[in-house]
């Protein structure tokens, strides 16, 4: 996938046709909650139930996962798990790697089943790589090289002052 | 990250440095200090020792700014030589680094090789500490076997990035840090 670049930006045309992705995904699978996360451990989106978790902790944890069981499957031989399970009593989670950059958490309960997520996760899947490889294309070709102005940055800089002054 | 779409942005700041230098207790210290409404939860992936593990996490909130909720979040590596697989992984996405350095002269080799490994990791993504934000801590003034910070600076920062001394147990030179890598953070946003 092209466009390694440490930072991106996401537009709102990007995350109407994620969040389309993303509801149908939910619609057929009748899985609760489906979030987007960064391979840095940022979430990019959500949709579907809105969990009562923390969701910059979840998002970081999950990364953290991935990258971890990713190390894990270069030591037996393979070159990555491109999906990971995990099973609860109640709650289980169904994460899926996208072009190697984003990963697609699904969170589901016994309303739904494994094989349902799994199957609906494989074609949102496919669908998302293309979506973020057209993304990443635009960023790379600097397209889309939106920067902040300076009056943000400005302010921005007040309040680090403000937050971490000398204490 | 600049996310348009949700209006948020989020840098990430990782914290390097030899194992027991410090870099957890510096987040310690921010998690204690700024405004609870400001931060998350302090997540450690830590051994039973309390020895970093895989990391330390806190996001801490700039609040939103011109419309754009900011957000950075901190990040420590375990220092500890064999955990480089671990290392590398918190290094993904990186916007500035933070290296704590021990000043004890028995961590000397320590800090330098520890430097060194930043250097080979960032490299491996096409990074170059030289040109992105980056400050150096040299941390536990305060102990008597501290090396001079003149001979400090010749080993670890011959290109003469920010460097603050620190205390980190008492929180002294901690948030001079973290305001001068995140202030670079931002600045690269322009």
């Amino acid at each position: 996938m092209a466009g390694q670049a440490a930072s991106w930006s996401f537009e709102e045309q990007d995350a109407r046709r994620i969040d389309h992705l993303l509801q149908r995904l939910l619609g057929e699978s009748s899985a609760r909650c489906a979030l987007l996360v960064d391979r840095s451990g940022q979430l990019i989106t959500l949709a579907g139930e809105r969990p009562a978790f923390d969701s910059t902790a979840f998002a970081s944890l999950a990364a953290a996962d991935f990258s971890a069981n990713d190390q894990l499957a270069s030591m037996i031989g393979e070159q990555e798990f491109s999906s990971l399970f995990h099973q609860g009593e109640k709650e289980s989670m169904y994460l899926a790697d996208i072009g190697r950059r984003v990963i697609l958490v699904v969170l589901f309960d016994d309303r739904a089943t494994l094989g349902m997520v799994r199957i609906k996760v494989r074609h949102a899947v496919r669908e998302l790589t293309t979506l973020f490889e057209q993304l990443f294309q635009r960023l790379a070709e600097g397209t889309q090289a939106r920067r902040l102005e300076t009056s943000w940055i400005d302010a921005a800089e007040d309040e680090i002052d403000r937050l971490f002054g000398t204490r | 990250m600049i996310n348009y779409a949700s209006r948020e942005i989020n840098c990430k700041i990782v914290y390097y440095g030899p194992g027991l230098g410090g870099k957890t207790t510096n987040l310690e210290y921010v998690y204690e200090k700024v405004a609870p409404e400001t931060r998350g939860k302090l997540i450690s992936l830590a051994t039973e020792a309390e020895r970093t593990l895989f990391f330390d996490f806190l996001p801490v909130d700039l609040g939103t700014i011109r419309g754009f909720k900011t957000r950075f979040h901190l990040y420590t590596v375990p220092g500890q030589v064999y955990y480089n697989a671990s290392r590398k992984l918190i290094l993904k996405g990186v916007d500035g680094v933070v290296f704590v350095a021990d000043s004890q002269l028995e961590r000397y080799d320590a800090n330098i090789e520890a430097m060194h490994n930043l250097y080979d990791n960032l490299a491996e993504q096409g990074m170059d500490p030289r040109g992105m934000p980056f400050v150096i801590q040299y941390n536990k003034r305060d102990l008597p076997n501290a090396a001079r910070v003149e001979a400090l600076q010749r080993a670890l920062n011959p290109t003469a990035v920010p460097a603050f001394e620190a205390v980190a147990t008492r929180g002294t030179g901690v948030f001079d840090t973290l305001k001068a890598v995140s202030k670079q953070v931002i600045k690269q946003l322009s």
